[in-house]
């Protein structure tokens, strides 16, 4: 990170950018490129396309400087950027075909009963959530969600889009979006109650 | 209303967009059920897990690969 301007705040950062420093350019790059690529991964799902998004939001972000407000944070704006060029290539691409999530849904029995008698979690989710491990195993379990279920969670319960946008997006329709949404955070629970309660259990 | 079905209704149920007479037998089942009671808290703590996940900038602080922080300031100085 040699190269990387030292800043003392994001306004005198912003001045550098709007001034076209070439330093400062590089710099926001550096400062914020491992994070949305990361946000466009979750979103995309492959690595190449990941790049292709963020290197399009940033070239969109240094164009359209003039729009970022000063109240805003760099980083809050960069985010919606690469969401938005992240949905964008979801639109340009061809549907994948479906993998299946059934075997990560609840089982019934014949009268209707769950399979599984659930043993509750070991601490309250602020808690578990309050260490790094557990974070980092909740974004390796979304990631292992198949892909289809995987966007339309990540775009409604992360993202915050609603189900409309959502269902435009990915060319389904509303019904589809709810049903998958419904399915991939059931889905992420089987995933998750094995590391979440006792071993004992 | 038995499991299956409560288990089919909790999106709208944690959304607030069950209508009012499912809600109540929803809510009977409930009361009644402590495996459903427990599988409605597992289904909203995992949502709360996702976005908490998620959400913390500090956990995603990967590097750019090289090459991409060339590619794109090699993009920008074409335009």
């Amino acid at each position: 990170m040699a190269s990387a301007t030292p800043v003392d705040d994001e306004a005198t950062l912003v001045a550098q950018l709007r001034a076209g420093d070439e330093s400062a350019f590089e710099h926001v790059v550096r400062a914020y490129g491992g994070r949305l690529l990361a946000v466009a991964r979750r979103i995309v799902g492959s690595e190449e396309d990941a790049r292709d998004v963020v290197q399009d939001a940033f070239l969109n972000a240094f164009r359209s400087l003039d729009r970022f407000e000063g109240n805003a944070k760099l980083s809050t704006w960069l985010h919606r950027i690469v969401v938005n060029a992240a949905l964008m290539k979801l639109r340009t691409r061809k549907r994948k075909p479906e993998q299946s999530i059934e075997t990560m849904l609840p089982g019934f029995l014949d009268d209707g009963h769950h399979e599984e008698r659930f043993k509750s979690w070991d601490e309250p989710i602020d808690k578990l959530m309050e260490r790094a491990e557990n974070r980092a195993l909740v974004r390796k379990q979304i990631d292992a969600l198949p892909e289809g279920y995987r966007t339309v969670l990540v775009l409604r319960d992360i993202e915050g889009l609603d189900t409309e946008e959502t269902a435009n997006v990915l060319g389904l329709s509303v019904n589809a979006t709810k049903i998958r949404l419904h399915r991939a955070r059931q889905a992420l629970r089987t995933l998750l109650a094995p590391h979440f309660r006792s071993a004992a259990s | 209303m038995k499991c299956r079905e409560l288990a089919e209704f909790l999106m709208d149920y944690v959304s607030g967009e069950l209508p009012q007479e499912s809600r109540t037998h929803f809510e009977f089942h409930l009361s009644k059920c402590k495996n459903c009671h427990e599988y409605l808290v597992q289904y909203e703590v995992t949502i709360k897990a996702g976005k908490i996940a998620c959400d913390e900038m500090s956990d995603e602080m990967e590097d750019i690969p090289d090459d991409l922080v060339k590619a794109v300031m090699a993009a920008r100085s074409k335009v």
